[in-house]
């Protein structure tokens, strides 16, 4: 159960990325986060494992407030916190492996970490959750010899090694193929329901939001301007999010980039309400 | 209706671009008369001749006297390897104290690790090299010390500036699992930092052989020590010889540092 309360982020530029933003996600909900670029998507997501510090408000998760955790604290609940990266993040020149067992670096210390000495049950759990993402065979083929769904699958299985409460996932899909988009985001939906977990999804991708997670919060300038079910984004809404645009035509042309039979009916749903 | 025209600059812009190239023209026609107050013609005009007699004095090489050089070539090769090895060894904890995203503190430590770093780059190894000799007496050590001081702030600069520029996702994303510094800098940073971090060091193995070679003129060990005992007894034909040694190392110590260049990146 994440809770957000009053949350403001003031950059030292002056420029106030986040105003008085409150969400609460209880635990195995996926909630997505949509919003123009510079409505603080990517900020909100980093406050909560404080990759950014947030400037005031509390942000507690299980109970326990993060914003007031000293450094070991902190470095402890991020144990509990996997992220999951715009373009992967991974580590180029590292193998599938060592990507995936770093997911583990918060429970191991400095000398078996440098020696890459990861306990035997952190690398059975590797092998198993590579299999689940479909990347069981090259274990020990570099990073960068994958191709973008492979090593953006390589980023979610090191995100699940840290056997976490809650995901953050930011911009899971921002450079992959439509096709690949999807089968992402199928697989990150599958694995927290898999696992319960809650996840808050960073995505630009308006029909993709909507296909794949039931709650919708919309950002804009900062605040929340929209919190609700995937079905009640209708055109008025995405104005109030995005601004003044013909949505509806938008909505059918980003879906013929080869969407499944079942997400097109579901975005003509949403139409037919509007 | 006529053509609409298109100019790259205004005219005040071209003027201004023509006075700065008068400009520049003026200073160097200065700098020129500045530089050569104090020569002395009658030299110059002498010099064809001069150079046909040092040339002629230089050839043939005395090639017996090769093997003399063999053991003073081979201490020039210690004292840049072992020299670059340990500035690398140096360089290493100073460009993590420098560097701007990783530093551990940024108004204290940081600026003494700046201050290190200029210091040797400011100080040729020539002029290390007649410190330390002075200090440690003549000899390999002082040679090697005085390549290895040098070396730091080359090396550490161009680390530093390597670990700036990485990729900061790459952190963030190990910070994000809840890794401590060490692990952050040990998984993160030094992947991307290692290719550069190995063509730093051979291109500065690389400079060191032919810096090491001149160290012998100041006492400080290798194949210049031979080079100054062979100009001050006008032995040109040993002269000779020894640059052609020196070219040779040179040419090969290039040709191994671009080959480790290559296999590294």
């Amino acid at each position: 159960m994440l809770e957000i309360e009053k949350l403001s982020k003031k950059y030292p530029t002056g420029d106030l990325a986040l105003t008085d933003v409150s969400l609460s996600v209880p635990a195995g909900q996926l909630v997505g986060l949509i919003g123009p670029s510079g409505a603080g998507k990517s900020t909100l997501i980093r406050c909560v494992n404080r990759l950014v510090e947030p400037s005031s408000g509390s942000i507690r998760l299980n109970g326990e407030d993060l914003t007031r955790f000293g450094k070991r604290r902190l470095r402890e609940a991020r144990r509990r916190i996997g992220m999951i990266f715009q373009e992967h993040a991974l580590m180029e020149r590292l193998t599938v492996m060592e990507n995936v067992l770093s997911g583990r670096l918060g429970y191991v210390g400095f000398w078996k970490s440098f020696f890459r000495r990861f306990p035997g049950q952190s690398v059975a759990e590797a092998f198993k959750i590579l299999d689940r993402v479909g990347l069981g065979a090259f274990p020990n083929k570099r990073a960068d010899a994958l191709s973008g769904g492979q090593r953006q699958r390589v980023g979610i299985a090191r995100a699940l090694l840290q056997n976490p409460d809650l995901l953050l996932v930011d911009e899971p899909t921002a450079s992959l193929d439509p096709k690949t988009s999807r089968q992402i985001m199928r697989l990150i939906c599958e694995l927290c329901a898999e696992r319960g977990l809650s996840a808050i999804v960073n995505i630009h991708d308006v029909p993709l939001a909507q296909a794949y997670l039931p709650r919708i919060v919309g950002l804009k300038a900062g605040r929340i301007v929209y919190d609700g079910p995937a079905q009640g984004l209708t055109p008025e809404v995405l104005t109030r999010i995005y601004g003044e645009e013909d949505w509806a035509k938008t909505e059918r042309s980003e879906d013929e980039e080869g969407a499944g039979e079942q997400e097109t009916l579901k975005v003509e749903k949403v139409l037919e309400a509007s | 209706m006529k053509p609409p025209v298109w100019k790259r600059r205004t005219s005040a812009q071209s003027l201004l671009a023509w006075f700065s190239w008068l400009l520049l023209v003026a200073v160097a026609v200065y700098c020129w008369k500045a530089m050569n107050e104090n020569t002395i013609w009658e030299f110059v005009k002498d010099s064809p001749r001069q150079i046909a007699e040092i040339g002629g004095r230089m050839f043939p090489p005395k090639w017996d006297y090769f093997p003399t050089l063999l053991k003073p070539l081979w201490d020039t090769i210690n004292i840049a390897t072992l020299g670059t090895a340990l500035g690398v060894l140096l360089a290493i904890p100073v460009s993590y104290l420098a560097a701007r995203n990783v530093t551990p503190s940024l108004w204290v430590l940081r600026p003494i690790a700046m201050f290190l770093i200029v210091a040797s780059r400011s100080i040729n190894s020539v002029i290390w090299a007649l410190l330390l000799v002075s200090i440690l007496g003549p000899g390999l050590l002082a040679g090697i010390l005085a390549i290895a001081l040098r070396s730091v702030g080359f090396v550490a600069k161009l680390i530093y500036e390597s670990i700036e520029e990485v990729d900061p996702r790459q952190m963030e994303a190990i910070a994000a699992t809840g890794a401590g510094n060490g692990q952050i800098l040990t998984y993160a940073v030094v992947p991307q930092i290692l290719p550069s971090f190995a063509g730093i060091s051979v291109f500065r193995w690389d400079i060191n052989i032919r810096e090491s070679a001149v160290l012998g003129l100041v006492g400080a060990g290798g194949i210049g020590l031979q080079l100054e005992a062979s100009m001050n007894n006008l032995a040109w034909s040993q002269v000779s010889l020894i640059l052609l040694a020196i070219f040779s190392l040179v040419g090969l110590s290039e040709w191994v540092s671009a080959k480790i260049r290559h296999a590294i990146i």
